[in-house]
């Protein structure tokens, strides 16, 4: 009762002694103990997850206590394998046990924050205007506007009302869509699958305003475009518990233990099961430690490793000893047996495209698509013959879309492989070498630019006269320079031969010694082979940073596809980047692109969207005559990089928005006046002149993209290469942008796009970010909305690491003002309603997409590309243009149409990847589910999605993933497509609903549905390919195999029809800006290394607390023992990293674990923690993106053309950043920049009180 | 003016302090059971810490029992022993001996947590007023030494402890018979009444909890039972369960 009172006592307290007077018994109070008994007492357990790109995507518990989130504990309840499987519990690390962290720390966003000077031109002109008014008067104003835009990330927030912040951006986007259109508004939130219904809200709001969502896959660079290269996928791997039915493992560039910690546990289980694995890094990772054998490859020169490797085996594997499982395999799944056009080229043979069945006569009886139908030679009946499956025959008919042996005519064929026995004769083919181009930090050989190869080919007659053939098999084989006997040049007799690609050269290049290089080759092969494709390759997205990606990631997929392991249980190609999985991805895009209620919505690739628009194509400084290839047909290959995104555009193959200079809500109404249907009159239009697109202006005022909302995403301070040009020109404020503009180093100016000779400075009107902490992006943005933490909302969470989905659930309600993401975006809809009728009513949108792939216009241009603009072919909406779509927007009503399940799912149904099924059973049962609405309007009767849950619900429902009734129904559609049953893998969970409660009771295993190419089921672990192999469903690519050689005309120009070594690009970052400013430190030129890091929760979120205690407090990079010694830098020195791009400053890890010439800084360490002012640019460090810049490459602006079509997140051009080269050297002074900010924009009278919070 | 300035420090301030002390230690030691403590840096830093902590110790608990027995034993007492000449000899000695070890302690210690950037931070604002309060009570006592060699009579001595054992006894002597008393003697008790106000503001609680009982302790295995303890016949804390 009283501890002073017991104290009293002492004398009356009771003693015994036992043990001979070595232990006492007393009665003295013990309520003490109560402490330690309430520490861990808790008065709910709630599961959630955290949403941070994480693969983990691991169930938590998170305890409640009071009111208050104290700690979390990983789950331990997920569903058992089967039988001799390990089970995947406990799945969580370090990390995520520290996220209870952020909800009460001081980097809390608390409440409504705006701009103070923002704020005031709004309350002024609010008192006599209207809000689109007010907003008019203000962004109208030059003073006005810059008198905001240029403090941004100099502080000066307020705090201000709900009311208002949604009012006046309500206010921003009408006045944006009635001003210059609706496609100025632009959204940025990346990973659905991390936080579905989060990612929802916005993308909801801004489909059915007109806005544009944007990608982040490729942005991010975690996109192998090699994947829908190859196989017309995204992205597809096996979850990790297929890991553990490996028996040779190679991790090639990924981190297994530091990145994939939840999954780790499979890895080190398949190798207690007997596993051999190899680990491939340049540095001694905490993975290498894994690896039987660890190859410490040069870095940036995977692919000549790759390319080495794969000669190897093709060698001893194919040709020496030909493995039945290879052969056989190769011929039923791969392009292997198809035959290629080969052509005279400057007196020289290259190859060409595959051959069509309309290259024949009558087109070989193809009378649907035949010229999208690749050819082969039987090798029993020695006719040429059209196999099944190719992309010809996915549209316009049905039964034949499989990968059965089977040619058209429904009679069984064995494609032959290689002509070398039924050849007309031998001949040269040139193939492009450009492992000879020098670079200063990289080794190069002197062989030849282009290398001939004697290949045996046959003459065919065409229809067109006669033509030369080879099979891709055979060419395949050349271009590795295995010797098969057939003589000529440019073979290897052995492993020594200093040839392309034999061990003995690629030692040379990456520094592996070519005994490692064969041993790992062989019993890679060696383990396939006896176990029918069970070698397997993790990958993680460091090969992918690099510009020559492509040639990295083919070179590992070649060799899993030559040695039979894709699509087989414990094998394949393992690119494990982040939750790129959204797994009831059918069910959840009507609900956030709005097609419930319009199609389509507008998509862009961000990638070329920030290099545009951020102005970095201002200061490229790759020519691309330095990456086109010796063996390029001839073609249009002039111009600069932004060149080649604006045909792309123009031909209808990677979007563009905003679109045109004219507003988009104007153009149907002046096609009524011509007379005529909009997208005649915009092709006629675009051709004549009176409509431009906006991309080629991108500097003039009126093509700005003008109000930005980046929401659950750290766009300027984690995914923003070129950091500071996105600061100089998109911000328009404080920047340190170091190297000159074309224009001022005088270099070759864009021929398609509009030079200025003043680059803008500030495009955006506003910036809103959501979030819960005070990231990078808060900072920089002129309004910033407190969001919920991911134990706040109610949402949805999947990865592709495992089967299954769960929920985040709101284990406390939101904080201080916090709202969801959903209830956020649902108050800036109401908003935006409410004031909207001030300028816009119900318009007609007319929106621009670019040709799709998975719907019938992929096949667009099935030969060479033709620019209309040049006037070798007429612009065709759909064809040889992007396709032009009328949609209504009902502005008024926004709001309500947000909040209801819109008519189309009903009229039109739903569908994926090519693939369409009725819903308006599941519409039903929504309306049961969720309720209606009752309420008067446009919406009455209509499916509520008012809540989170509610939408969690419609997702739920209308996905094949979670809903049985659905799966059965989406197998028999694509049944009727491949002519083969597939029902059966879903039917035994027909009756089967995964409902919001039933995913918080306990995650749940997904339904296997044709979305994903891989099985959820008692047999195996999920595996990408798997159905494509043993269900026989083609690959979505034009062969409708794997695709191994790239006919595509760019794809040819710019070297890349078969895979071959590319050395990194020279960015030339370094030369004009080194020695500007000496400090009188040595100076170190290293390659700058941006790898996914340890002490941050996945790749975001450094400002933690307890992750920054465990690591150093603040930014680091890392560097070798030897480059720290030339520079007389020492562990934990201030040091200071720049070149053309800007600067940053970090404590330097000195550590004998790096490799010579790199550095390694960690992925998104913003500059809000610890981080000083750099002496270069006299602005604050900077972050990893302070040195980096975007450059795009044109082979990934191809569309139109099967697997090479647009999709959002899935094909266009990537942020690739590791070519990249820093100076690095130690600060003499390290200064913290405490001091008020006199930006030149401040005028001296206008430091009263509340500016002087700036 | 004057008289109601002694009467007010010298009558009522130290009641004021004695409730505080009392009270407030009561009060803490019931409510803030975990603030209960000496809030040791020893785990962030040992340097300094043996000479300071031990010297400071040894000498500040010698004063603070010379204090006390010196100022309230009764002269009836302590006469039937010593002459109070003999008695401030022995005062000035021990205590001067003392003083200076302490002072080297103290110095040492506030020396450490003024400059030990890690102490510094984790240190709160009382801990730091504290520490420099005791220095500056202990360079007073010091400085009383030249002073009380002055006047070697004991009569100082005497009217000191008339006026600690006045209050002690609640009949305070008239505050006017301090006026004549040299400045450091004044300020020393006034900063002395002080530090007992502080007390249970303080980390000196712990000297409520100094561990005496280590000393006499039996037993090295202390089982706290719920068993009603006494009456049973058995040796061992420990029962069966069916019991």
């Amino acid at each position: 009762m009283s501890h002073f009172i017991d104290r009293l006592k002492y004398f009356r307290s009771t003693k015994e002694a036992f043990s001979n007077g070595h232990g006492i018994a007393t009665n003295e109070d013990r309520q003490w103990e109560d402490g330690y008994r309430q520490r861990w007492q808790h008065d709910k357990v709630v599961r959630s997850t955290h949403g941070a790109n994480c693969t983990g995507s691991c169930s938590w518990k998170i305890y409640v206590k009071g009111g208050i989130v104290t700690w979390e504990t990983q789950q331990t309840d997920y569903p058992r394998t089967r039988p001799d499987l390990p089970n995947h519990e406990p799945r969580g690390c370090s990390r995520g046990a520290s996220y209870s962290w952020y909800l009460y720390s001081g980097n809390r966003v608390k409440y409504p924050l705006i701009r103070s000077r923002l704020v005031r031109h709004w309350r002024e002109a609010r008192k006599t205007l209207a809000p689109v008014a007010a907003w008019k008067s203000i962004v109208e104003n030059p003073e006005k506007r810059n008198d905001y835009i240029q403090v941004r990330g100099h502080g000066g927030f307020v705090r201000a009302t709900w009311d208002e912040v949604t009012e006046i951006i309500g206010a921003a986007n009408a006045y944006t869509a009635k001003t210059y259109g609706p496609d100025r508004v632009i959204g940025f939130s990346p990973i659905p699958a991390m936080s579905m219904v989060s990612y929802a809200a916005g993308s909801r709001y801004l489909s059915l305003l007109g806005g544009v969502c944007m990608s982040f896959y490729d942005w991010y660079c975690d996109l192998p475009p090699s994947s829908p290269q190859t196989w017309g996928e995204q992205t597809d791997v096996p979850e990790s518990a297929d890991w553990y039915n490996a028996g040779f493992i190679i991790l090639w560039g990924s981190n297994v233990p530091q990145t994939r910690t939840p999954d780790a546990h499979f890895y080190t289980e398949a190798r207690y099961r007997g596993a051999k694995s190899a680990v491939i890094c340049p540095d001694y990772s905490e993975a290498a430690k894994f690896g039987d054998i660890w190859l410490s490859v040069k870095q940036g020169t995977d692919a000549a490793l790759a390319m080495a490797m794969g000669h190897v085996i093709l060698t001893e594997y194919h040709v020496k000893r030909e493995v039945p499982y290879f052969r056989d395999y190769v011929r039923q799944y791969t392009d292997m047996p198809l035959l290629v056009r080969l052509v005279s080229q400057n007196g020289k043979l290259v190859p060409d495209r595959l051959l069509r069945a309309s290259d024949f006569d009558a087109s070989l009886g193809e009378t649907n698509n035949a010229e999208w139908k690749t050819v082969g030679l039987d090798e029993v009946s020695g006719k040429i013959v059209v196999p099944n499956g190719s992309i010809g025959f996915r549209w316009g008919e049905q039964g034949k879309w499989n990968i059965e042996e089977k040619e058209s005519g429904g009679n069984p064929t064995k494609l032959r492989l290689s002509l070398a026995d039924v050849k007309d004769e031998f001949a040269e083919v040139a193939f492009p070498y450009f492992g000879n181009i020098a670079h200063e930090h990289f080794t190069h050989t002197n062989h030849a630019s282009v290398l001939e190869r004697r290949v045996p080919v046959k003459r065919l007659k065409l229809a067109d006269g006669e033509a030369i053939v080879a099979t891709v098999h055979d060419l395949f084989l050349a271009n590795y320079g295995v010797d098969r006997g057939f003589g000529g040049g440019n073979v290897a007799a052995s492993f020594d031969d200093d040839t392309p690609y034999t061990p003995a050269w690629a030692e040379k290049i990456t520094g592996v010694t070519r005994d490692k290089i064969v041993q790992v080759a062989r019993e890679f092969a060696t383990n396939a082979e006896k176990t029918k494709g069970r070698s397997m390759v993790i990958i993680g997205a460091a090969m992918n940073h690099w510009y020559h990606a492509d040639m990295n990631y083919r070179g590992v997929i070649n060799m899993l596809v030559m040695c039979g392991c894709v699509g087989q249980s414990g094998g394949g190609w393992s690119h494990y980047v982040g939750q790129e999985k959204l797994r009831p991805q059918a069910g959840w895009a009507p609900l956030a692109f709005g097609l419930d209620w319009s199609r389509p919505s507008r998509q862009q690739n961000s990638t070329s969207f920030f290099y545009l628009h951020s102005n970095q194509w201002r200061y490229e400084t790759l020519d691309v005559k330095e990456i086109l290839s010796p063996t390029a047909p001839p073609g249009p290959w002039d111009g600069t990089i932004i060149d080649y995104n604006m045909r792309s555009i123009r031909m209808g193959w990677l979007p563009a928005y905003p679109t045109l200079t004219q507003n988009s809500l104007e153009i149907a109404g002046k096609a009524a006046a011509a007379g005529m249907e909009a997208p005649a009159y915009v092709a006629k239009s675009l051709k004549s002149g009176d409509l431009e697109f906006a991309w080629e202006d991108p500097d003039a005022p009126r093509n700005y993209p003008r109000n930005l909302f980046v929401w659950r995403s750290n766009l300027l301070g984690s995914s923003g290469k070129g950091h500071e040009y996105f600061l100089k020109h998109l911000l328009g404020t404080s920047h340190g942008v170091l190297g000159k503009d074309l224009g001022e180093e005088g270099r070759a100016k864009p021929t398609e796009v509009r030079w200025h000779d003043e680059a803008p400075r500030g495009k955006l009107d506003l910036l809103v970010t959501l979030d819960f902490r005070m990231s990078t992006t808060c900072v920089y943005s002129d309004i910033v909305l407190p969001t919920a933490t991911w134990y706040e909302k109610n949402d949805l969470n999947t990865s592709d690491m495992h089967p299954f989905i769960h929920p985040l659930t709101n284990a406390v309600d939101p904080v201080w003002e916090a709202k969801s993401d959903w209830e956020i975006y649902k108050a800036i809809a109401k908003a935006f309603s409410r004031v909207a009728p001030e300028v816009l009513g119900v318009e007609k949108d007319v929106v621009l997409t670019p040709i799709m792939h998975d719907a019938p216009a992929e096949l667009a241009q099935a030969f060479e590309p033709k620019d209309w603009k040049t006037g070798a072919c007429e612009p065709i909406p759909g064809k040889t243009m992007p396709a032009v779509t009328v949609v209504e927007r009902d502005y008024p009503n926004l709001y309500k149409r947000f909040t209801a399940l819109g008519p189309l799912m009903e009229k039109v149904g739903n569908g994926i990847k090519g693939i369409a099924w009725k819903t308006e059973h599941e519409v039903d049962a929504l309306k049961h589910l969720n309720g209606v609405v009752t309420e008067e309007g446009p919406t009455k009767g209509m499916a509520r999605i008012d809540t989170d849950i509610d939408a969690a619900e419609m997702l739920l429902m209308l996905a094949p993933e979670t809903n049985g009734e659905v799966a059965v129904k989406a197998w028999a559609a694509l049944s009727k497509t491949t002519g083969r049953d597939h029902v059966h893998l879903a039917a035994v969970k027909e009756d089967e609903k995964i409902r919001f409660r039933d995913v918080v009771a306990q995650p749940r295993k997904i339904i296997s549905a044709p979305t994903w190419s891989g099985l959820e089921s008692e047999k195996v672990c999920y595996n990408a390919g798997y159905t494509n192999v043993h269900e026989l469903i083609p690959w979505r690519t034009l062969s409708g195999r794997q695709q191994l050689y790239q006919d595509h005309l760019w794809m040819r120009a710019f070297g890349e029809g078969f895979c071959v070594y590319r050395p990194p690009i020279d960015l030339k970052a370094i030369k004009g800006v080194q020695g500007l400013k000496p400090n009188g430190e040595k100076e170190i030129v290293l390659n700058f290394i941006t790898p996914h890091q340890k002490w941050g929760i996945h790749s975001t979120y450094t400002d933690n607390l307890l992750m920054l205690t465990l690591s150093r407090g603040g930014p680091i990079v890392w560097l070798s023992e030897t480059d720290a010694r030339k520079v007389g830098i020492v562990d934990n020195d201030w040091v200071e990293a720049y070149n053309a791009n800007g600067a940053l400053v970090a404590r330097a890890v000195v550590s004998q674990r790096m490799k010579d010439g790199t550095l390694f800084m960690y992925h998104a360490q913003e500059k809000i923690v610890n981080v000083p002012g750099s002496e270069m640019t006299g602005q604050r460090g900077g972050i990893h993106n302070s040195v980096t810049r975007a450059v795009l490459k044109p082979t990934h602006m191809i569309g139109g053309y099967a697997q090479l079509a647009y999709g959002f997140n899935y094909y266009g051009t990537i942020g690739t950043n590791r070519d990249e080269f820093v100076v690095i050297r130690k600060l003499r002074k390290v200064d913290w920049l405490e001091r008020p900010f006199k930006g030149k924009q401040e005028p001296a009278a206008r430091h009263n009180k509340p500016e002087a919070a700036e | 003016m004057q008289d109601t300035l002694f009467h007010i420090l010298f009558v009522w301030y130290p009641y004021v302090c004695i409730s505080a002390f009392v009270f407030g230690s009561l009060i803490r030691y019931d409510r803030e059971q975990y603030t209960w403590k000496a809030s040791s840096s020893q785990l962030l830093r040992k340097r300094q810490l043996f000479w300071g902590s031990n010297l400071f110790h040894f000498g500040i608990i010698f004063l603070f029992f010379g204090h006390a027995v010196g100022l309230l034993t009764p002269k009836a007492v302590y006469s039937l022993f010593i002459t109070p000449e003999q008695k401030q000899l022995i005062a000035i000695v021990a205590g001067g001996i003392a003083g200076t070890v302490c002072f080297v302690g103290l110095t040492l210690l506030l020396h450490r947590r003024l400059t030990d950037a890690r102490i510094r931070q984790t240190s709160t604002y009382m801990d730091l007023s504290i520490l420099i309060i005791l220095w500056v009570q202990l360079v007073l006592g010091l400085i009383t030494v030249p002073f009380s060699l002055g006047h070697t009579d004991g009569s100082v001595m005497i009217q000191l402890s008339h006026w600690a054992q006045g209050i002690v006894t609640v009949q305070p002597v008239d505050a006017r018979t301090l006026q004549g008393l040299d400045w450091p003697y004044l300020v020393h008790l006034v900063l002395g009444m002080t530090i007992f106000l502080l007390f249970p503001f303080s980390r000196l609680v712990h000297i409520w909890s100094a561990p005496v009982k280590f000393v006499t302790r039996r037993g090295y295995q202390v089982v706290r039972t719920r068993r009603p303890l006494g009456g049973h016949a058995s040796g061992s804390a420990y029962k069966p369960a069916s019991e």
